[in-house]
């Protein structure tokens, strides 16, 4: 019954390998509507945000003084470059969401259970998972931060800049980075807390929220000192061309951002490897 | 071969799996039966390494499952038939299941024609009735052409005709010189389906045996007789360890006696008999029996509860 038409002796070749499990997560990632979706709707929100917000602010840019930094924590972006990529405080959401999806939903489902009976020492799911994401997400982050700045620039016509201008190729890459990474924190929350519901909650808390909150709650003193290092605001240091006084430098802002990323990815890979599933 | 020594697994003050050893042994298969919670499925999650003892050691083939270089090709394990992510299809479940092991795809085919599962293959799991889902749990089980089978509960859902395949399979993959071990908390399925039974309850080991030796133990040796002069014959069958019962007039149940020494006994006085029968309590009835003390979701009569 178990006799084989496939050519014999595979048997013997089976083993688990990382290339391997990267391919497995590869087919697990597009064999899925959801992730088609949400990666749709997370480039028709970043350039429809974007393109809307360049041909809004474009018309008051002039008449609204110097030019301010905006950005996925939420500040008001005046700035041209910032104005065209306004749409990534969204996208951030929903490729958090993704990543987020790409986890919990394995565990909702049980599905979590086969993919451990494939690959029993674990750890190489999560690095295959997060291989597959990131450079799925950052290549789509890429394009889509790039051709969102160019229309955007050419909605702004006079008022735009150029690629070549300072600091501008930094904010435009460092957008896609941002978001990679906002999708990386999701993936990683949706392995420690194993809830689909949970991760995102908490996701949207710490970018969303958080900033909004630790300057409501906070003495000024201590909101001043901690403010800057929220994941949020450390991600407006790197993805807008002019930083406030308040804020980290870009090149502190994004070795915050990658803190938290390690920290939660760390989290995440000694969760799964010790707790039963 | 499945070797389980000592095994322990708690969740806080409760005792899931407490100090069980048995092993199960190639070319039978072996049922693995308890009440529900009796810790069948914390066992065989173990066995695949979801789970980690608090003490003892669960090995398959010789390694802890996580050790194995091809862990698909040890062991094939149907857990529960949800163990599969319900937007994806079956197809591409297998597809991403054999990828990690390096299962060639052409064998992806192999055992969604195996299974039966041709026409849905392309169909979101998630829509599947739970025949269909056990069905491609069943098909995952087989991809790596297994050494071992851990089946849970395979039968759940299945229709007269999916439980008589699944026996058949099981028989043939035994025959083949496989290690089988199925769980259930049905004796009446194992007493067709297993020729080895490890029984637990409360997660401890109760019995480790054929299932022949189960069956005649479980006989408790009692024999119904039907006769028009029971006062006569209840006189000259009653004796030191030899029980009657009646059940109605003129019919009554004897232990202590074969239904040959009652018959021969009857003739003798020239006593008719209408019925003489051998009485064997089913299969059912004898796992109850043994497992009695170990049920952890006792019911209780009514009248008690509510007092």
């Amino acid at each position: 019954m178990t006799t084989v038409s496939t050519a014999p002796g595979w048997q013997s070749r089976l083993r688990v390998t990382l290339p391997r499990v990267v391919k497995s997560e590869w087919i697990k990632f597009w064999s899925l509507r959801s992730t088609w979706i949400t990666l749709l709707a997370a480039v028709v929100v970043f350039a429809g945000i974007g393109l809307l917000a360049s041909s809004i602010g474009g018309d008051g840019a002039a008449a609204s003084g110097p030019p301010g930094p905006g950005g996925p924590g939420g500040g008001q972006a005046t700035d041209p470059t910032s104005l065209s990529l306004a749409g990534s405080m969204f996208a951030q959401l929903i490729l958090g969401t993704l990543g987020v999806l790409l986890i919990a939903t394995e565990y909702s489902t049980g599905m979590i259970r086969s993919t451990l009976a494939g690959v029993p020492k674990r750890l190489p799911v999560l690095w295959a998972k997060l291989l597959v994401f990131v450079s799925v997400v950052f290549t789509v982050a890429v394009a889509a931060s790039f051709a969102t700045f160019l229309a955007g620039q050419a909605i702004l016509g006079a008022d735009g800049v150029s690629i070549s201008d300072t600091g501008v190729l930094r904010a435009v890459l460092g957008t896609a980075v941002y978001l990679t990474g906002a999708g990386v924190l999701g993936l990683a929350l949706g392995a420690l807390l194993r809830s689909t519901a949970g991760a995102i909650t908490t996701l949207f808390g710490g970018l969303f929220v958080l900033p909004g909150v630790s300057g409501l709650l906070l003495p000024d003193s201590w909101s001043d000192k901690v403010t800057p290092y929220l994941p949020s605001n450390a991600g407006n240091a790197f993805t807008a061309v002019t930083q406030n006084a308040d804020q980290l430098s870009p090149s502190a802002g994004l070795a915050v951002f990658a803190g938290y990323l390690i920290i939660a990815v760390v989290a995440a890979a000694l969760k799964l490897k010790n707790r039963d599933a | 071969m499945i070797e389980v020594h000592e095994l322990t697994k708690r969740y806080g003050d409760k005792i899931a799996v407490d100090r069980l050893s048995f092993s199960v042994k190639p070319g039978t298969v072996t049922g693995f039966l308890g009440p529900n919670g009796a810790g069948k499925s914390t066992t065989m999650r173990m066995l695949l390494g979801l789970d980690s003892p608090t003490a003892g050691s669960a090995t398959v083939n010789g390694r802890p499952y996580a050790e194995h270089t091809a862990p698909l090709r040890e062991v094939g394990a149907l857990l529960d038939a949800k163990a599969v992510h319900t937007g994806r299809s079956a197809f591409n479940h297998l597809r991403a299941m054999a990828a990690t092991n390096g299962v060639p795809m052409s064998r992806v085919d192999e055992v969604i024609d195996l299974v039966g599962l041709r026409e849905v293959a392309r169909k979101r799991a998630g829509g599947f009735s739970l025949g269909m889902g056990q069905r491609l749990g069943i098909a995952s089980a087989l991809l790596a052409d297994p050494r071992t089978l851990i089946l849970d509960e395979p039968v759940n859902g299945l229709d007269p005709e999916g439980i008589l395949w699944i026996r058949n399979l099981m028989h043939s993959l035994a025959g083949d010189g496989r290690t089988v071990l199925v769980s259930s908390h049905l004796m009446s399925e194992m007493a067709v389906t297993a020729e080895h039974l490890i029984v637990i309850g409360r997660g401890r080991l109760l019995a480790d045996l054929p299932v022949a030796e189960f069956i005649a133990q479980a006989s408790l040796d009692t024999v119904r007789v039907r006769t028009p002069h029971a006062a006569a014959l209840h006189d000259m069958l009653a004796g030191p360890d030899i029980t009657i019962y009646s059940l109605d007039r003129g019919l009554f149940e004897v232990s202590g006696l074969t239904a040959e020494q009652i018959g021969d006994r009857a003739a003798s006085a020239g006593l008719t008999l209408y019925e003489l029968s051998p009485q064997r309590p089913s299969l059912e009835e004898a796992f109850m029996e043994l497992t009695k003390d170990s049920i952890e979701y006792q019911a209780h009569d009514l009248k008690e509860t509510v007092r």
